[in-house]
């Protein structure tokens, strides 16, 4: 059914989303809880900044990105000197471009399931023994959880659309950095290519779907743990 | 043993409250916006007065002065809230044994096992929150505090958002919690009947203010409280042991010091201690006995004195009456304070009618075992 090219390219195309979406799992939650449970000075500045990927040319993002992670840069020189990491170029780094652009949306998800849960609740874990840690861990992120998947996947689900940012940074290299919608590009670039493009197309149709269809079928499950509805009555 | 002095700006008044509180309950009664709240909160720990102190016996809890603050998990006070607080992602079982996550030593099967059984919950423990009744959720809330072992248990009205019958359901708990377990409360509330079947004393809050502090007895029959704050119907308490039942006319002899009032028995039985509120405005006074009168408690005593009403006679004279170790008070118009001549050193008669007196508050602990 698929090529062997066709199923390269979406092999490629899934790793690099996960580990984009791993990548910015942690960050996320914490830049979340950050933005619905503390007031510090510059939060607007803050929240700004994160939703800026939103807003901001994807191009921009990409070239800031080769700036900041080229081989000569700084973060990129620290990643290949202590952990021998080279991202420009590589996968890797179009990982790195899917996490930056995803980010807000991810950030946006779990912030509002954390806002939604009552502090009342923290207060009482609180009185029962719980310190600040001990209340994250069994209350206020178990009750996000719904939220921090949704996230997790419309991240997900985001990185397989990636495309400017991720061009401008780790380029089109077939089998290293092509994934989806650079391959769709490519052919489409190419004489005769339209047909394939199609096909790629339809296959990309195909995976967003199941992304979203996986990713509601999960939040509803989530959803029955935590408020404990329903289910087994 | 629980001293609170703590003072605090907050929206419209300055929290300023200073009290002691001991064995047993004390209820914190005052209007809803009293600051009831924010001083069970502040002695759980969960906020921080601007200033004072805050201590149990010898150890302080919080002293802002030293810049001492035990955080709420430290403090070993178990609190038991108004909406139950359940947490909805665990089993009733995992909501009870949660205080032992972060304290392996709590736990002890044999505790377990009798807080469930002391509040009838046995059956509920694999359920979710969401499918309790609210009555079933305020008792697991309550086991929950329970079995944190706590030195001192705070209850912030945990009646509040349960109707009638629930709420006469979780009084007969925690009469039983509070006969049994001996652990210290605060029991916050705004309603007369749930102190006066509770409290052993009460702290009275006005607008951040002790307004007054002592006895059930003392506290809630001081006419003086009623007028100012129009928290509740001026009247005396009086504490009693039921002496006879008679079950044909389903009425009960409840005798105190020096007296004995007759009312409706509603389930009590001979022995128990029952506490009786005399509304002011359902005492009448006569000058001789009566005869030929339905009314069922005649009693004699002494008028100690006669306040006249506050601006203008509209709210009546309040007389006070010794009948033996009790003070009751009534409520006359002017006129007939004057046509009777009433004075303090007058020998006078109190008519009360049986019926109303306030029959919710005779026990319905047995009745309901």
């Amino acid at each position: 059914m698929l090529t062997p090219e066709e199923l390269e390219i979406v092999r490629l195309s899934v790793k690099v989303a996960l580990v984009s979406v791993a990548i910015s799992v942690p960050f996320g939650v914490a830049v979340a809880y950050a933005l619905a449970r503390w007031q510090f000075p510059g939060k607007s500045l803050f929240d700004a900044l994160v939703h800026l990927p939103l807003v901001l040319p994807p191009v921009v993002v990409g070239y800031w990105l080769l700036l900041l992670f080229g081989r000569r840069a700084p973060l990129g020189q620290f990643l290949e000197q202590w952990f021998g990491i080279v991202v420009a170029f590589r996968w890797s780094g179009a990982a790195i471009a899917s996490a930056v652009m995803s980010f807000p949306l991810m950030v946006r998800a779990m912030r509002l399931s954390m806002e939604s849960i009552d502090p009342k609740l923290e207060a009482a874990a609180q009185t029962l023994g719980a310190g600040r840690w001990g209340v994250l861990l069994t209350i206020t992120l178990p009750l996000a959880l719904p939220g921090i998947l949704t996230g997790m996947l419309l991240a997900f689900a985001r990185s397989l659309g990636e495309f400017g940012a991720t061009i401008t940074f780790v380029s089109n290299i077939p089998g290293e950095t092509q994934t989806l919608p650079l391959a769709i590009y490519a052919l489409w670039q190419s004489p005769g290519g339209e047909a394939a493009a199609q096909r790629l197309c339809v296959l990309s149709l195909a995976l967003s779907l199941a992304a979203l269809l996986v990713s509601e079928a999960l939040v509803r499950r989530a959803n029955r743990r935590v408020r404990g509805d329903d289910a087994e009555r | 043993m629980l001293s609170v002095d703590i003072r605090h700006p907050q929206g419209s008044f300055n929290l300023d409250a200073r009290f002691d509180c001991g064995a047993g309950v004390t209820a914190l009664f005052g209007r809803s916006g009293a600051g009831k709240s924010s001083v069970v909160n502040a002695i759980a720990g969960l906020t921080c007065p601007r200033a004072g102190r805050i201590a149990l016996g010898d150890e302080v809890l919080f002293d802002a002065a030293r810049g001492i603050h035990v955080r709420a998990g430290r403090r070993r006070f178990g609190y038991v809230f108004q909406e139950s607080r359940l947490f909805p992602h665990l089993t009733v079982r995992q909501n009870l044994l949660y205080s032992h996550w972060f304290d392996r030593t709590l736990y002890s099967e044999a505790d377990f096992a009798h807080v469930v059984d002391l509040l009838g919950i046995g059956e509920l423990l694999q359920r979710q929150p969401a499918q309790l009744s609210g009555g079933e959720k305020q008792r697991v809330a309550i086991g929950r505090a329970l079995l944190t072992k706590p030195r001192l248990l705070l209850l912030d009205e945990p009646l509040a958002s349960l109707d009638a019958a629930r709420k006469q359901e979780i009084l007969r708990y925690l009469r039983l919690l509070r006969d049994e377990t001996r652990i210290p409360m605060i029991y916050v509330s705004h309603a007369v009947d749930e102190v006066l079947q509770l409290a052993d004393q009460v702290v009275l809050l006005d607008a951040g203010r002790v307004a007054a502090s002592g006895s059930v007895e003392d506290v809630m029959g001081r006419p003086d409280l009623r007028p100012g704050g129009g928290l509740f119907e001026g009247g005396a308490v009086i504490d009693t042991r039921v002496g006879a039942i008679d079950d044909q006319d389903g009425l009960a002899t409840l005798n105190f010091e020096g007296g004995a009032l007759t009312a409706g028995a509603s389930g009590a039985s001979v022995g128990e201690r029952v506490r009786v509120r005399i509304r002011a405005r359902d005492v009448s006074i006569a000058l001789e006995p009566p005869r030929q009168i339905s009314i069922q408690n005649i009693l004699c005593g002494t008028i100690a004195r006669v306040d006249a009403p506050e601006g203008g006679g509209a709210a009546g004279v309040s007389v006070a009456i010794t009948v033996g170790s009790a003070t009751l008070r009534a409520r006359v118009t002017q006129r007939a304070a004057r046509q009777l001549a009433l004075a303090p050193g007058m020998t006078v008669y109190a008519l009360i009618k049986a019926v109303s007196l306030d029959r919710r508050i005779g026990s319905d602990l047995q009745k309901n075992q």
